[in-house]
């Protein structure tokens, strides 16, 4: 039991745990923060793995912008301090044993099933590989999927905008209220 | 026991059915937002425990992965979006109320 193993027991413990806290405790604040401790782990686990960059780009990603959005829709979303409301007992006994009987099933397919390595050598996934093998258009470069990600984010930022933009009509009539409102006030 | 190829397809394996156990229970579009994050997660773990220990000689499991964090930010963001949406309307996030959203 050497020091590297320790550290990938601890960042397993610590993924499970605090995802199972974070799908089952009832304050929704808490169970963000507990995900966010649990996507630390994992970018814990690819340093492990030395995958550095796959790692930075977790933290970056998952860390410094999914969790900072699901707590701006929380503080916009949640009366605070509410708890949520619980949950029906054959609701939580049904989804228990459908869970624990698929991952019972996962868990018997992995460990019968052999797995093959290749014996060539290994490529670092260094920044000047991954960014060489992401930008070549030849057999096996990733170009066009990397130009068609763009275009996806390009159309998911137009396609929030317009969804969370706030309808006109709703906002004139009330305008006009409340300033009729300080007319009488006056 | 040194850890291996196994131990993080048992970890990864953990992480989706927590996910889905949290997507079957929850009753909150946020929290059931949260449990779809932790399977997609459990899924690049796979890809690249899969790129480390079978595959080193090439990096197709890492780019796999890079692709899916990235679809996974377009999809929180338009999902948040729905859900603010959603909220002004009806006033709750409860998937029981977002089956007026198709009228």
């Amino acid at each position: 039991m050497n020091g590297s193993t320790i550290i990938f027991y601890l960042l397993a413990a610590m993924a499970l745990v605090f995802a199972a806290l974070s799908v089952t405790t009832r304050q929704i604040f808490r169970a963000a923060i507990y995900l966010l401790f649990t996507l630390i782990s994992i970018a814990g686990i690819y340093f492990w793995l030395q995958y550095e960059f796959i790692a930075a780009v977790q933290i970056v990603v998952y860390v410094g912008g999914i969790v900072v959005l699901i707590i701006f829709s929380i503080f916009l979303t949640q009366q605070t301090g509410e708890k949520l409301p619980k949950q029906k007992t054959d609701r939580k006994i049904f989804a228990g044993l459908a869970v624990f009987a698929g991952f019972a099933l996962t868990i018997l397919q992995i460990y019968q099933h052999t797995f093959f390595e290749t014996d060539e050598s290994a490529i670092t996934p260094t920044v000047q590989n991954i960014g060489t093998k992401m930008l070549t258009v030849d057999n096996g470069g990733y170009a066009l999927p990397f130009e068609v990600i763009s275009m996806l984010l390009l159309a998911a930022m137009i396609g929030c905008i317009v969804i969370a933009l706030r309808e006109k009509k709703n906002i004139e009539p009330q305008r006009q209220e409340d300033r009729e409102e300080h007319k009488r006030i006056v | 026991m040194e850890p291996g190829l196994y131990h993080i397809l048992f970890l990864s394996t953990a992480l989706f059915f927590i996910g889905v156990y949290g997507f079957l229970t929850r009753r909150n579009l946020i929290t059931m937002l949260m449990s779809i994050e932790l399977i997609l997660n459990s899924v690049n773990l796979n890809f690249i425990a899969f790129n480390k220990y079978l595959w080193p000689n090439q990096m197709d499991g890492l780019f796999f992965s890079l692709f899916i964090i990235a679809i996974a930010a377009a999809e929180a963001a338009v999902a948040i979006a729905i859900i603010i949406n959603l909220y002004r309307s009806h006033n709750s996030i409860d998937v029981e109320n977002a089956e007026d959203l198709k009228y």
